[in-house]
């Protein structure tokens, strides 16, 4: 990864934090603005989660990788407070697994 | 004599803090070994950790990069993700108080944990104290399980053979868990599934994800702009030391 990626990451990242927190001493943002903002990492998480297990390129595929993930997302919906870890280390296991054996 | 006690409990907020960092530097071990597994080199990883200091736009940024996306693709997700650090800076506006220089330095560590417990202190004089030692501390606990994670995961070798592509859907899913107590979340985050799925097959790799944000506007148009009933973790983080 190019550095400029993480630089630029960096600086909008911290501008971010730093306008809600400095810039708006005079006029805070619209209701609607605050709360179309905090839909965004939602719809953001689904669209990644989505992607990261169905898609290759431009196509989809359900490999091994659904199977870790299916895996991780069941473990998550059992034992709700499960450690962040704990359903990581599920979803690698069962999809190097699957590989492993296919 | 009169005896008066003091009400309020002594205050839990350094220890909570503490803990909290402590359980955010296991995610930062999961970072570091992603990010380079991913192909970021150790200096690389860390130097995001530090100056990014924001868990799921790093977790995207690697993601989408070596889920094959373009760097254009993985930096407008990640932005887009760190956009609501902004809401938590505007809820935190009037508790940090200090200098100019003392608040732009407040700024790199307003983050969900630091929020969550901030906002979550019953006594208003614990809540900018709280902010800083929950900062601080998953700072530095972020930090060091980046180097930690980053250092070994480059002795692991090929990282699809450990399932370990399989592993950051798993940690969004994780991720995602607060953001979706609410039924616009839910919303929000079936619809962004939803598009960037059927954006598959005619987007760059990469792009899927940017088209999902939509998710957010259907929601708003589903459940509307104002409701009264969903506030509280809209704003609120969990404080379950979830990475974020």
């Amino acid at each position: 990864m190019s550095w400029w990626v993480i630089i630029a990451l960096a600086g909008g990242a911290y501008a971010f934090k730093a306008i809600g927190l400095l810039a708006f001493d005079a006029r805070p943002p619209s209701p609607r603005v605050v709360r179309a903002l905090s839909l965004l990492p939602p719809a953001l998480l689904g669209a990644l989660i989505i992607t990261q297990t169905v898609a290759v390129d431009t196509s989809i595929v359900l490999d091994a990788r659904a199977a870790g993930v299916g895996a991780g997302a069941l473990v998550a919906i059992v034992w709700r407070r499960v450690p962040f870890l704990m359903v990581l280390l599920v979803a690698a296991g069962v999809t190097a697994l699957v590989r492993a054996v296919t | 004599m009169t005896e008066t006690p003091d009400p309020t409990p002594p205050p839990t907020y350094r220890r909570d803090g503490i803990v909290l960092g402590a359980a955010v530097g296991l995610f930062g071990i999961t970072f570091g070994v992603l990010a380079v597994a991913a192909g970021l080199t150790v200096a690389q990883t860390s130097a995001m950790s530090v100056l990014v200091f924001t868990g799921a736009s790093q977790f995207a940024v690697v993601g989408i990069v070596a889920a094959g996306g373009s760097s254009a693709a993985a930096l407008a997700s990640s932005l887009l993700l760190a956009a609501r650090n902004g809401i938590y800076g505007l809820a935190l506006h009037r508790h940090i108080g200090g200098s100019r220089p003392r608040r732009l330095l407040a700024a790199q560590f307003v983050i969900d944990e630091s929020t969550a417990l901030a906002l979550g202190q019953e006594d208003r004089r614990h809540t900018e104290p709280a902010f800083w030692v929950a900062g601080l501390a998953v700072f530095t606990f972020w930090n060091l399980g980046t180097v930690v994670g980053a250092l070994g995961g480059a002795a692991l070798g090929d990282p699809e053979a450990w399932g370990l592509d399989a592993a950051f859907p798993a940690g969004f899913l994780v991720l995602m868990r607060p953001h979706i107590a609410t039924r616009a979340g839910k919303i929000a985050a079936a619809s962004g599934a939803l598009i960037a799925l059927v954006s598959v097959p005619l987007l760059p790799a990469g792009a899927p994800i940017i088209a999902g944000a939509l998710g957010a506007a259907v929601a708003l148009l589903v459940v509307g702009p104002t409701p009264h009933t969903d506030r509280p973790s809209d704003q609120g983080p969990s404080e379950r030391g979830e990475p974020t």
